[in-house]
């Protein structure tokens, strides 16, 4: 028992470790129960209300992600849009042909390629049917991406604005690739109408009460996974390379190794999150790729807070719950709102919500 | 290969007496050299900062380079440490190590520390921290990941803490530190990490005198068991520690000897020390 025990009261003290046993009541039990109650129910939970909940925790991963890469390593991606997408493509193929033959044309193929006229699917298409394989190519295709991009990258030094430029062509360049009809994923439709997963249809209220708690354990595990990397030895040789590369080379570190490796992690990690928010909201298409949502994701960050974990977090919850508010409410203004965020985050907080909440506790 | 006195009377221990056994990953001293700079140049957009720059350091050697600003002394660590290819030249380190051939990270593996010209700690780190991320060890990232400090290893940061006196500032962030303090810190590191040969750009520079005289003490100190190169332009601090000097002057050696025959060699005297 003893050393587990350590190991739990090394990641959280017992405050930290209370507000994560909230969390987690909340998302396993209370948020569910809620969802389950009979519409009439005065405390019934919409649908709307859950799917807004379950789309930021998928974000939330996504600033941890990150966060890890810049408010750590120090290397700003405005690319992980792509491996967002990428995980949401590698679960979509597998939603797509758990539709079956329900489709619009009756055919075993999606409605797009009947549209197209192809007789077969894709060479790529083959095994898609399969959970396990899905489940695979999330890890597996935004990872190895992440791998060869980053093998090349940071073996030629490239840095700073320059590295981030380059992700940005990236994901603008795989967007552009998507939206082709020919590329084989739909287009600019991307997939939609989804039936079933495992067997499960999507339609149904515990099923999307099931993937909505199944999300909020996997933010728990990331959140818990990224604090354990970050508080290790190895937490504290990226945050040397971030400040002083050179020094930490001479020291010994192949500091390249150490950037390939929370790279490609933290493209893992977005193609998880991908793979969650797909059956939640039922369609994926290229506009996930869009140069604009990768900046969205550096936002979530530097307004949370970089380097904190937990203020990527609450970047993540503040800024799309204003967002959802806001598209509604005045929906021309939210790029000017987001924007003059940025702006005033960057010039005024530059520790984010979680630095002014520290400033305030230590006034009082 | 045959077996020399220097090499056995600049040993470190262990492998010089079989010259024939060096184990790989072992430098090999036993011709009593353990830096050999033969023929390097470098040039930037043609303009050469090192011109067929050759040098050899002894093992157990306090070396201390001078030489006006430009003379190319920084770029010649560039060129040891691996963070500048040169364009013709070979840099061995022992007999066998071509150092030209390794990357920076194996460069400190094999046994070579350098601290920059401009004091380079890990600001946002406790010095405590910086002294443990400088220790030798396994740099893997895996090892990395599981890593716990042993108590062993805490003795050996307590033991260079007390050496470069910061042992009351072993909890604040390095970034908080004062230059010469930086400095030691940084000469710290190069300590933890236990290297053959030290090399230290202007270590001296932002130091009060009381630091500077200290910093000789432990230079002298460190000589012998480790391999020194100093660059400095601290005159009163290289008479205080030179044995030997070397000047150097437009990418090259200009003279070469002891700090008092230096002192006056008229070229010498012309380019840098005159003026
Ligand atoms: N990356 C570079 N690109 C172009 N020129 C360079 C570069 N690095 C050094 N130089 C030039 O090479 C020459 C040697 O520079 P170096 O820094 O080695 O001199 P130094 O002897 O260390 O001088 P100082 O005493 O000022 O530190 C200088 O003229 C410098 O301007
Ligand atoms: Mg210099």
């Amino acid at each position: 028992m003893g050393p587990i025990v350590a190991f739990f009261t090394r990641l959280y003290g017992p405050r930290g470790w209370l507000t994560l046993g909230g969390f987690i009541a909340v998302v396993l039990f209370v948020i569910p129960l809620l969802r389950l109650l009979p519409p009439e129910h005065s405390l019934h939970l919409s649908d709307y209300f859950v799917l807004l909940i379950g789309k930021i925790m998928c974000y939330a991963m996504v600033a941890l992600a990150m966060d890890l890469i810049w408010g750590y390593a120090g290397i700003l991606s405005l690319g992980h849009g792509l491996f967002f997408a990428l995980g949401g493509y590698s679960m979509g193929m597998y939603l797509m042909r758990e539709i079956g033959t329900e489709g619009q044309y009756r055919s075993h193929l999606p409605d797009y390629m009947v549209f197209l006229d192809w007789k077969e699917f894709p060479w790529y298409w083959a095994g898609s049917e399969y959970f396990w394989l899905a489940v695979l190519k999330v890890i597996l295709v935004p990872g190895l991406l992440a791998f060869v991009f980053g093998w090349f990258a940071f073996r030629s030094r490239i840095k700073g604005v320059y590295f981030s430029i380059i992700t940005q062509a990236l994901t603008f360049a795989f967007m552009l690739l998507f939206f082709r009809n020919d590329t084989g994923f739909g287009g600019n439709n991307g997939f939609t109408d989804f039936k079933r997963i495992l067997g499960f249809p999507l339609a149904d209220p515990v099923t999307k009460t099931a993937l909505f708690m199944i999300t909020g354990l996997f933010l728990v595990l990331t959140l818990l996974a990224c604090r354990y990397l970050v508080i290790s030895k190895l937490g504290r040789v990226l945050a040397a390379i971030r400040d002083a590369e050179g020094r930490a080379m001479f020291s010994g570190y192949k500091t390249r190794d150490y950037k390939l490796f929370v790279w490609t992690l933290s493209a893992v990690m977005c193609g998880i999150a991908g793979a969650l928010y797909v059956p939640q909201v039922g369609i994926i298409n290229p506009s996930e790729m869009s140069p604009a949502n990768s900046i969205e994701m550096a936002i979530w960050v530097a307004v949370g807070g970089r380097g904190t974990l937990v203020g990527p977090l609450f970047g993540a919850g503040l800024v799309n719950g204003a967002k959802s508010w806001f598209t509604v409410a005045f929906p021309d203004f939210w790029l000017y709102f987001l924007g003059c965020l940025f702006i005033l985050a960057t010039l005024f907080l530059p520790r984010g919500a979680i630095g002014l909440l520290d400033r305030l506790r230590r006034k009082t | 290969m045959t077996q020399t006195a220097e090499g056995t009377a600049s040993s470190s221990g262990d492998t010089v007496g079989m010259a024939h056994m060096v184990r790989p990953g072992e430098v090999d001293i036993s011709h009593g050299a353990i830096l050999y700079v033969e023929g390097v140049t470098v040039s930037f957009d043609g303009f050469k900062a090192l011109n067929k720059l050759s040098l050899a350091i002894d093992a157990g050697e306090l070396r201390c380079i001078i030489g006006p600003n430009g003379a190319g002394k920084t770029t010649m660590m560039d060129v040891i440490t691996g963070k500048t290819q040169p364009d013709a030249g070979t840099v061995f380190f022992g007999q066998t190590i071509d150092l030209l051939k390794m990357s920076e990270p194996e460069i400190a593996h094999a046994g070579i520390g350098r601290k920059f010209q401009k004091p380079t700690v890990f600001e946002s780190h406790t010095v405590f921290e910086n002294l443990e991320l400088a220790m030798k060890m396994d740099k893997g990232v895996w090892s990395s990941l599981r890593y716990r400090i042993s108590a062993e290893q805490r003795d050996r940061i307590a033991e260079t803490l007390e050496h470069i006196q910061l042992e009351s500032r072993a909890g604040i962030a390095a970034g908080l530190l004062s230059h010469g303090q930086k400095q030691w810190l940084e000469i710290g590191m190069l300590l933890m990490q236990d290297p053959k040969l030290l090399m230290l750009d202007e270590p001296v520079a932002g130091m009060t005198d009381a630091e500077t005289e200290r910093t000789a003490e432990l230079f002298l100190s460190l000589a012998g068991r480790h391999s020194l190169i100093v660059v400095e332009h601290d005159m009163d601090f290289v008479s205080s520690i030179a044995r030997k000097v070397t000047v150097l002057h437009e990418g090259r050696v200009l003279a070469e000897g002891p700090m008092d025959v230096i002192q006056n060699d008229e070229r010498v005297i012309e380019v840098y020390l005159g003026r």
